[in-house]
């Protein structure tokens, strides 16, 4: 409660005395076909308590075998973050009560993680423009997720006060890998940006390294925050809070801003900032206290004596290492060279998740400046209408590739383009089947045309005379008619060239 | 006691296969000795008739139909209830279990029905396989056929007493301090502790997962060593068990011959704390050994001293985190959910009631020796001693082929001496425990009687990992010389429920 109490000091107000630190922690959970130490599928929304075994359920007697793919992914991300891949290293059994928890430890690593001293850099924009921050990797380690608990009834959908609380052990034993950043000094005012583009950037990483489906939304992709502040030219860092369960990007921005604030106002009052861990709370961008650290649990480390050492050899490493793909900072880098964009372009084609689909677009045959325009464009608003992402619209990098080539070769104009991409967001096929099946095709047969202009001439004597006047600005207005009476099928410029001809002929 | 109880596996195997005698007729012979003796000893926590009888037909039915069967088949056997078994309850010898049915099969289970081998029931132990008396079973205790008022060893001591007072020819034990050994040596019975990994502890409801190795326990080498094989080998459901061939035990148990062998006796395993009878009856054992053509150094191997406290480190601290999952929540006891508790305190209710002393005991040490800022001093500092004592047996086998020592350092005590006195009942394992440390084999082939009890002896012979084929050698020589002398197996001159 005396979370509320707290006074939130402004932003600019609370940089302009204090300096923040943050670090992240992110929890992936991995793309394999099996858990972490069993053979239960991963799949997402399963019947509860239908992925399960002895293993995973953590029955008496049953034993983990760690699994290959699950290894080589983190060696992957490891290797892609630039850190050292250990040689020999163990899983650490971390001690603590929880009914999600199956067998009340959960399969993690201590002191010896699988990949450490790594790092990432990431573009973020301040008032100056773009600035390279190099965000330092603490460690990458691998372990086991737990189950997943629901609590039913009580207010707060947590575990106290709830009526009764069910356990669902699907996700129990789905690998989990923890990217841990070094703690990052001297962000300033950019310190929230800061999280949240890094996070952005992981993903993306991620997600080109084909190791996990990075969906914050279904928590495959997970946040903690920590954030302290001192005051400015303080030569020691502040207490840190770790806020938890921060499930999308634009709350990793949030919950920090927040917490500068929080932290400002409680050290303007004269308080300390205690060691706790924090919840984000989504609907109010607050965060509000959980366990103290200082009356936090003992993990009770040691090394899981159930499973061998992890020993990755160098000839592994140095395969997996070949095999990276190419990863997103060099693709970006090549694509704007390839399609001659700007860096505001740029960023623009990353903010709005372009990237891709523009890349698979061009792939498809269509110019860079095409594949640009349609989904920044048209498309780009189709999915601010209907509130989902870009990449979400059922339409397909070819299909835009296809309608772009319609209109260069003028079978479209830009008016039945847009008609065009409607009916494929409905459901209606591809361009070409519905170019055929509506008709929608340019009418460029100047026989047909010339018929509709000579009645709409027919139609307008008063344009006509303006026309004959020398005001052939006027001819808008009869290539306007032309057009509602081919229902927009006409080719506009040809209609005008029509019109004037006929004009000057008669 | 018919005949056929009498019998060692390898004849009843053999009748079987003959067809001079069914599967079932062995197995009905065996239910029918255990319902005779069970009210006076209590080796068995669940008797499976039926499945038994079950699997003894599917023997009888498979050689009606010319199929192979195994050297096992038709044999009947008392498995440890540490080790899960789909058809019949598994308690680990606690009430935290009680009623739980487990869903699979333990590795070693699997093995023995594959085998052929008949399944009677599940055995009393220790709770957890904590304890050295089988009187820290949640079910009451086990008495030792010998002498029904004395202990038969633990924590196996289900499995020693029903193969001593002839209800199974053959059990399955595990030893994690000793507990195969010092029950097998208590009771005048054969019993091996594998090298670490020879035998899969997928489906062993682990204590201290280091350490855990099932077993066999049997009244001659040779049967031991035919158990011993049937449950080797690897287990891609144990990434610890070990990826290599099965050591020959039983071609060894059949050779039985040490000569030239060398042979080193422990000198910090002997002497003061020792029961003179005991210490006299290896004496002539080794001095027995040497008359068969064995070389015989005596061997020191300082850190042993250590051993026993490093263990009740080590051991606690695996077992307080591998017991933390009996939490009430998914299966077994739960206590106090009457929708007033929230689930932590239905988890310190359940275990509170669940446990008993001996098993919160070991968790609170445990719990102590990992906590942060002791786990350096305690947990760690243990795990430098087991690499000293496994460095000792290292240099130890760099001159001698075998180690031996007394199995115990006493015969078996009576029920209740030590129940009030930890330390008094932890001296037990002081000989069996450096094998477990170092992940070694071991095995206790009886030595004879205690002139001043009348008691069985344990004769202890210690192999390097993977050695587990030496063990026998030197067992069935030991074995075979003895019963020479003796006039036959030492278990008929029990005056108690043995022969």
């Amino acid at each position: 409660m005396t979370d509320l109490a707290t006074t939130l000091v402004p932003y600019d107000e609370a940089l302009a005395r204090y300096e923040p630190v943050i670090g992240l922690e992110t929890h992936v959970e991995l793309g394999t076909a099996t858990k972490m130490f069993c053979g239960c599928r991963t799949v997402f929304g399963a019947e509860p308590n239908s992925e399960v075994c002895p293993v995973c359920l953590g029955l008496p007697g049953s034993l983990p075998v760690a699994n290959r793919a699950a290894i080589e992914y983190t060696i992957r991300i490891g290797l892609a973050l630039n850190c050292s891949i250990s040689s020999w290293c163990r899983f650490a059994r971390k001690n603590y009560f929880y009914p999600d928890m199956p067998k009340d430890f959960q399969i993690s690593q201590y002191d010896e993680p699988l990949c450490t001293d790594g790092w990432l850099d990431i573009t973020v924009r301040d008032t100056v423009g773009d600035r390279q921050v190099r965000i330092g990797i603490e460690r990458v380690h691998l372990e086991e997720d737990t189950g997943k608990s629901l609590h039913v009834g009580g207010a707060t959908g947590r575990i106290h006060g709830a009526d009764y609380s069910l356990v669902d052990y699907n996700r129990a034993g789905i690998p989990l890998v923890e990217v841990v950043t070094k703690p990052v000094p001297g962000a300033g005012a950019l310190a929230p940006e800061i999280g949240r583009v890094y996070v952005t950037e992981l993903r993306e990483l991620l997600r080109a390294l084909d190791v996990s489906d990075v969906r914050m939304e279904e928590g495959s992709l997970r946040c903690d925050v920590n954030t302290s502040i001192a005051p400015a030219g303080s030569a020691q860092w502040g207490t840190r809070t770790e806020t938890k369960n921060v499930n999308s990007l634009r709350s990793v921005e949030r919950a920090i801003r927040f917490e500068i604030q929080r932290q400002a106002g409680v050290l303007d009052a004269g308080g300390r900032i205690v060691q706790e861990t924090r919840h984000f709370h989504e609907d109010t961008g607050t965060t509000t206290a959980g366990r103290s650290k200082e009356e936090a649990q003992d993990y009770r480390y040691f090394p899981e004596p159930d499973l061998v050492p992890v020993a990755p050899s160098p000839e592994w490493v140095a395969q997996i290492k070949a095999a990276l793909p190419e990863l997103p900072a060099a693709r970006r880098v090549r694509l704007q060279a390839e399609w001659g964009l700007t860096d505001l372009d740029m960023a623009a084609l990353r903010n709005a998740g372009a990237l891709e689909l523009v890349e698979q677009t061009v792939a498809a045959g269509a110019s860079a400046a095409d594949a640009r325009k349609w989904w920044l464009g048209e498309l780009a608003r189709r999915a601010n209408e209907q509130g989902t992402e870009l990449a979400a619209l059922p339409v397909t990098p070819a299909q835009v590739a296809r309608v772009a080539e319609l209109v260069s070769s003028k079978t479209l104009n830009d008016k039945l383009a847009r008609q065009v991409l409607d009916f494929v967001l409905a459901g209606e096929g591809d361009p070409d089947e519905i170019i055929a099946a509506r008709g929608l095709a340019v009418v460029s047969d100047d026989g047909a045309l010339i018929a509709v202009v000579d009645e709409v001439i027919a139609a307008s004597p008063d344009i006509v005379a303006k026309i004959r006047d020398g005001k052939t600005a006027a001819a808008g207005a009869l290539v306007g008619s032309v057009m509602k009476a081919t229902r927009g099928q006409a080719d506009a410029s040809r209609a005008r060239e029509l019109i004037l001809e006929r004009i000057a002929a008669s | 006691m018919t005949e056929l109880t009498a019998m060692t596996a390898a004849e009843l195997a053999a009748a079987v296969a003959a067809g001079e005698v069914t599967a079932q007729e062995v197995t009905k012979a065996h239910l029918d000795r255990i319902a005779a003796v069970e009210p006076q000893v209590h080796a068995f926590l669940h008797v499976a008739a039926d499945q038994a009888l079950a699997a003894a037909r599917a023997v009888d039915d498979r050689r009606a139909a010319g199929m192979p069967l195994g050297p096992l088949a038709g044999v009947p056997l008392a498995l440890k209830d540490v080790l899960t078994t789909a058809d019949m309850p598994t308690t680990a010898g606690s009430r935290i279990l009680d009623g739980w049915q487990p869903p699979y099969d333990a590795t070693v289970t699997r093995r023995l029905r594959e085998a052929g081998v008949i399944i009677l029931g599940k055995t009393n132990m220790d709770e957890f396989a904590m304890g050295s008396s089988t009187e820290n079973s949640a079910f009451g205790p086990t008495h030792n056929p010998w002498d029904l008022s004395r202990v038969p060893g633990g924590s196996s001591g289900g499995s020693s007493a029903a193969v001593t007072a002839y209800e199974a020819p053959l059990a399955i034990g595990t030893d994690t301090g000793g507990s195969i050994r010092q029950p097998a040596a208590v009771c005048g019975i054969v019993g091996a502790k594998p090298t670490y990994g020879g035998s899969s502890r997928y489906g062993l409801i682990a204590f201290a997962s280091s350490l855990d190795t099932p077993g066999p326990l049997a009244r001659t080498v040779l049967d031991a060593a035919l158990l011993h094989e049937a449950i080797s080998g690897h287990d891609p459901c144990d990434s610890t068990s070990v990826n290599a061939p099965v050591p020959p035990v039983v071609a060894a148990a059949r050779q039985a011959d040490v000569g030239g062998l060398r042979i080193g006796v422990v000198s910090e395993l002997s002497g003061d704390g020792y029961q003179p009878g005991v210490l006299a009856r290896f004496g002539e054992t080794v001095e027995l050994l040497e008359s068969l053509g064995a070389k015989v150094v005596e061997v020191s191997c300082p850190h042993f001293t250590y051993a026993l406290s490093a263990y009740y480190l080590i051991a606690p601290s695996e077992c307080s985190s591998n017991l933390a999952r009996f939490d009430a929540m998914r299966y077994g006891l739960r206590v106090g959910d009457d929708g007033t508790r929230s689930a932590e305190e239905v988890m310190a209710l359940t275990r509170a009631q669940g446990f008993g002393a001996e098993v919160k005991r070991r968790i609170m040490l445990g719990t102590y020796a990992l906590s942060s800022g002791y786990y350096d001093a305690y947990y760690g500092k243990a795990q430098q001693v087991r690499t000293l004592v496994t460095r000792d047996f290292d240099a130890a086998f760099e001159q001698v082929d075998v180690l031996v020592s007394p199995t115990t350092p006493t015969t078996a005590f009576p029920i209740g001496e030590r129940a009030d006195d930890p330390m008094a009942m932890y001296l037990a394992d002081l000989c069996t425990i450096p094998s477990d440390l170092a992940g070694n084999a071991a095995l206790s082939v009886p030595c004879g009687l205690a002139p001043e009890d009348g008691l069985p002896v344990g004769f202890q012979i210690m192999a390097p990992a993977l050695g587990d084929d030496r063990l026998y050698r030197v067992a069935a020589a030991v074995e075979a010389a003895l019963e020479d002398r003796w006039g036959g197996p030492l278990l008929a001159q029990s005056k108690g429920l043995g022969r």
